[in-house]
């Protein structure tokens, strides 16, 4: 009976952490990023349509994102 | 601007899961040709196959459950779960490229694989094992294959498109591993993953801005200018970070 009742537990867990393993994992950064820039382009965009800003802003703070994502993983090889 | 409907749109949406598919087939590919040549090619196959049905289940019960979703949340939340795994596979793929991160190496994956066979002594056990090591290497990569299927599918209203292309992979990966068999690691995995990881980021963005109710100008055609755009970022990072990491060169004198 004990491993019936744990076994939806098991799989609930397993699924988030599939989840946490595929969004997050090591690069917590990316994901904070994403929904920084969610955010951010919301704001300009849905609130202040401002569409031609929005345009021009989603993809260079994509590309701040990973610059300075791509730092961070170049500092910590450099740490080893 | 509700629809992926122009041919550019096609086009990136078919490179973009085949290429995903390619890249994480060849990786099960890998695990699977380890336990068959090594324990036996029947447990192999079965753990394939039943792998490839529970993944088929998966795509035919969430996709279509997809449709009924609103768009532009669906869109949303898919832009941003393809922000998020295309930036990982672009920076992993930049600091491969780099040299600052250690590549995948596919003889290394087919070593341990086989180390991990040669402890189960029974045969039994061997083919069980052989059996659930099979399932989980195709189960496992495969999931993150659904994954981009179902998102990019589903918010582009072309999930059948999407699915032929991963199957259209698979075919490919199947029989180029038939041919290759054991020498997966000459694939040039770096240059697909950074590939992969444009297409899915440029699909990220674009959806994302859908979803923010953005007019992207050209409709469609700005889904070739967000690739184009991060093609030539993910060179210039390459270019900086080659430069970077090469040691200067030691002079004569």
């Amino acid at each position: 009976m004990k491993d019936c009742a744990s076994w939806p537990l098991r799989m609930a867990r397993g699924f988030a952490m599939f989840w946490w393993d595929f969004l997050v994992g090591d690069t917590p950064e990316l994901f904070v990023a994403a929904l920084f820039i969610v955010g951010v382009v919301a704001l300009v965009s849905v609130s202040a349509h401002e569409n031609a800003f929005a345009v021009v802003l989603l993809p260079v703070l994509v590309i701040v994102a990973l610059g300075l994502s791509v730092l961070r993983g170049v500092r910590d090889s450099k740490r080893g | 601007m509700l629809g992926v409907t122009g041919s550019s749109g096609l086009f990136v949406l078919v490179a973009a899961v085949f290429l995903a598919s390619a890249v994480e087939m060849v990786e099960a590919l890998t695990i699977v040709v380890a336990v068959g040549y090594t324990q036996s090619w029947r447990s192999a196959l079965e753990g394939v196959g039943a792998a490839l049905v529970a993944l088929g289940v998966l795509v035919a019960a969430i996709g279509p459950a997809l449709d009924s979703f609103p768009i532009t949340t669906l869109r949303l939340i898919v832009g941003g779960v393809l922000l998020v795994f295309g930036l990982q596979w672009l920076r992993k793929a930049l600091l491969r490229s780099g040299g600052l991160k250690a590549k995948h190496d596919e003889d290394a994956i087919y070593q341990k694989t086989v180390n991990q066979l040669k402890n189960d002594t029974e045969s039994l056990t061997r083919d069980r094992v052989a059996f659930v090591m099979a399932f989980k290497g195709v189960f496992l990569e495969g999931m993150e294959v659904v994954i981009i299927v179902i998102t990019l599918g589903a918010s582009a209203h072309r999930l059948g498109d999407a699915v032929l292309a991963a199957l259209a992979a698979l075919v490919v990966v199947a029989v180029v591993g038939v041919i290759v068999a054991r020498q997966l690691s000459k694939v040039p995995e770096n240059a697909l993953k950074m590939t992969v990881g444009i297409l899915l980021v440029s699909y990220g963005t674009f959806f994302t801005g859908e979803g923010l109710k953005i007019r992207w100008p050209g409709g469609d055609t700005s889904l070739l200018l967000l690739v184009a755009l991060y093609a030539v970022i993910a060179w210039v990072a390459h270019v900086l970070l080659r430069a970077a990491v090469t040691p200067e060169p030691v002079s004569a004198a």
